[in-house]
C-alpha cells in the first residue's frame, strides 16, 4: 500500500467513530427507562386507562397538550376533550394530567431524560410535585 | 428507465418494509438487516479504501489555480498551487468542508447574435448551494440521531439539536408570546407546533428534491443521468420524508426506537412492541443506503481524501518523483563507447574526449 501510514489512520478514524457508540453501550449499561404509573390515582382506578391508548399516547401525548394549550390560550369555547377511548370528557388542562400521573420525577422525566428532550410544559406551569410547599398547582399557569 | 426503475426499487423496499412489520418480522428489520447492512457499509469502505491505497501514485497530478512555488520574488499561492504539507492540508480542508473545486464551476453559454457569437463562461453555483445544503443537513441530521445510540446524550448533539431548532420562534407558543398572524398561521398549516421543526429538516428535503429535480428537468443533465445518479436521490428522499412524517404527522414511540437503537449498539438486541411500521421503512431504507454505499458513487465519502489532484503537494520542481514501476534499462553511456572504439575513432580521425584508456 502507498501511503499506507495516513490511509490506515484515516480508516481508523472511521471505524473508531463508528465504534463508540457499541463500545459505550456494550459496557455503560442501557436501562430502559419505564416510566412509573405506580400512584395513588391511577391505582384506585378500576381500569387503567389513559385518555387515549397507551401506544397512541407514547406517541402523541405532545400533540395532544399543544392542542390543549392552543385552545385554551386562544380563548375556545370549547375547552372540554371527550375521549373517544374512555367515553368520558375532561377539562384541557395540565392538572388532569397531574391528576393520575402525579410523579413527574418517575413520569415525564425517565423518557424525557433518557431521550433529552426539553419538557416545556414546566416553562410556564408547575410540577405538581413541587408544587406543595407552594401553594396548589398550576398556580403560574391559572394566569 | 433512469429514473423509473429507481424510483420502483425505492418503491418496493418501501412495500418491503410495511409488509414485513405487518407479518412479524421485526426482528429481521430492525436487527439482521441493520447488523448486515453496517456490517457491509464498515468492511465495504475499508476494502475499497485499501483498494485505492494499493494504486500507485507515481506523478504529482494536483489540479492548481494559482501560481506556483517559483523564485522568491514571485508571490506563490500556497493554497491553490501548495508546496508543502501545510498548504495541501487547507487546500483539503477547504475541499473537505466548502468544496472549493464545485464553488469554481463554470457553465459554458453561447451568447450574442448568430452573425457575432459570443462565447461565454458565467460562474454557476446553484449545484455548490444544493451540494451544501445537502451534505450539511445530513451531517446535522446524523449527529442528531446519535440521541439514539448514547445513554446519556452527548452535549455537543443536544447543542446541535438547539441551533437546529432555530425555528422555533415561529411556532412555539403562537397565542401566548407571539399573537402574529403569520406565526398563527404557519403553525397551523405546518403543524409542527410540538416537536420542534428544525431547519435542517427543511433544508435537506429542499435540496434532496433540487438535486434530483435538476436531473430530471435540465436536458444535458438529464443526459448524463444513469440509474445509479438517480437511485441515491430517490433512496435518500425516502429516508428524509419517512423520517419527517414519523416526527410530525404520523408519530411513533421514539422510547421504543431508542431502546432498539440501544440494544444494536449494546449487542443486546430488543424488539419494542410499540413502533409503528413507518420506522421499519426508515431503517430498511437506511440500511439499504449503508449496504450500498461502498459499491456505489457515495463512496466519493472516502474518495475525498485520497484525490490525488487534490491531496498532493505541487512539488514537481524541488523532488524527483520516481516512477515505481520502472524497470531498470539498460544504457550505453557515451564514456563506455568511446573506451569500446577509440583506437578506432583516433584512426578515424575522429576527435575523442579522453586520449588514453
Amino acid at each position: 500500500m502507498y501511503n499506507g501510514g495516513k490511509i490506515i489512520l484515516g480508516l481508523a478514524i472511521f471505524v473508531g467513530l463508528i465504534a463508540i457508540p457499541f463500545i459505550k453501550g456494550a459496557t455503560g449499561g442501557t436501562a430502559q427507562p419505564n416510566p412509573s404509573t405506580d400512584t395513588p390515582a391511577i391505582q384506585k382506578l378500576a381500569v387503567k386507562q389513559c385518555i387515549e391508548p397507551t401506544t397512541y399516547m407514547k406517541a402523541n401525548h405532545m400533540e395532544i397538550l399543544h392542542k390543549w394549550m392552543d385552545a385554551v390560550t386562544s380563548g375556545a369555547t370549547n375547552t372540554t376533550f371527550t375521549s373517544p377511548t374512555t367515553g368520558q370528557a375532561y377539562p384541557m388542562a395540565l392538572d388532569t394530567c397531574f391528576g393520575c400521573h402525579s410523579n413527574k420525577k418517575q413520569f415525564c422525566d425517565r423518557c424525557h431524560n433518557y431521550m433529552a428532550v426539553k419538557l416545556p410544559c414546566f416553562q410556564c406551569h408547575q410540577d405538581p410535585e413541587a408544587a406543595g410547599a407552594s401553594g396548589g398547582a398550576d398556580s403560574n399557569a391559572a394566569q | 428507465m433512469r429514473f423509473l426503475v429507481p424510483l420502483v426499487a425505492v418503491l418496493v423496499l418501501v412495500l418491503l418494509a410495511i409488509a414485513g412489520a405487518g407479518a412479524h418480522l421485526q426482528f429481521l428489520l430492525g436487527v439482521v438487516v441493520p447488523y448486515a447492512a453496517l456490517a457491509v457499509f464498515v468492511l465495504g469502505m475499508i476494502a475499497k479504501v485499501v483498494g485505492w491505497g494499493k494504486v500507485p501514485v507515481p506523478f504529482r497530478i494536483p489540479t492548481t489555480c494559482g501560481q506556483q512555488k517559483s523564485l522568491p520574488w514571485i508571490k506563490q499561492n500556497k493554497i491553490e498551487n501548495p508546496s508543502g504539507a501545510g498548504g495541501t492540508f487547507i487546500r483539503m480542508l477547504l475541499e473537505v468542508l466548502v468544496f472549493r473545486t464545485l464553488w469554481r464551476n463554470l457553465r459554458t453559454e453561447m451568447h450574442g447574435t448568430p452573425d457575432n457569437p459570443q462565447l461565454v463562461y458565467k460562474s454557476t453555483r446553484w449545484l455548490w448551494l444544493g451540494g451544501m445544503m445537502f451534505h450539511w443537513a445530513f451531517l446535522i441530521i446524523v449527529i442528531r440521531h446519535l440521541r439514539f445510540f448514547f445513554q446519556r446524550v452527548p452535549g455537543f448533539v443536544q447543542s446541535i439539536e438547539h441551533v437546529d431548532n432555530g425555528l422555533k420562534f415561529l411556532t412555539t407558543y403562537p397565542a401566548v408570546t407571539n399573537p402574529g398572524k403569520l406565526s398563527a398561521a404557519l403553525h397551523g398549516f405546518l403543524q409542527v407546533g410540538m416537536p420542534m421543526l428544525y431547519v435542517t429538516d427543511i433544508l435537506f428535503i429542499t435540496a434532496v428534491t433540487y438535486l434530483l429535480l435538476r436531473r430530471i428537468f435540465i436536458p444535458q443533465v438529464k443526459y448524463m443521468t444513469l440509474a445509479n445518479d438517480s437511485f441515491p436521490l430517490f433512496l435518500i428522499l425516502g429516508i428524509g420524508i419517512s423520517g419527517v412524517v414519523m416526527r410530525y404527522f404520523h408519530r411513533v414511540d421514539v422510547v421504543g426506537v431508542k431502546n432498539l437503537a440501544m440494544g444494536l449498539v449494546s449487542f443486546h438486541p430488543v424488539v419494542p412492541s410499540s413502533v409503528g411500521s413507518i420506522f421499519y421503512v426508515h431503517l430498511l431504507l437506511v440500511s439499504t443506503l449503508l449496504a450500498y454505499f461502498p459499491f456505489s458513487k457515495l463512496v466519493h465519502f472516502g474518495g475525498v481524501f485520497l484525490s490525488p489532484t487534490r491531496n498532493l503537494a505541487n512539488n514537481s520542481r524541488e523532488v524527483r518523483h520516481i516512477n515505481p514501476w520502472n524497470y531498470p534499462v539498460e544504457v550505453h553511456t557515451y564514456e563506455e563507447y568511446e573506451n569500446d572504439f577509440r583506437a578506432k575513432m583516433k584512426m578515424a580521425g575522429i576527435p575523442v574526449e579522453k586520449e588514453e584508456d
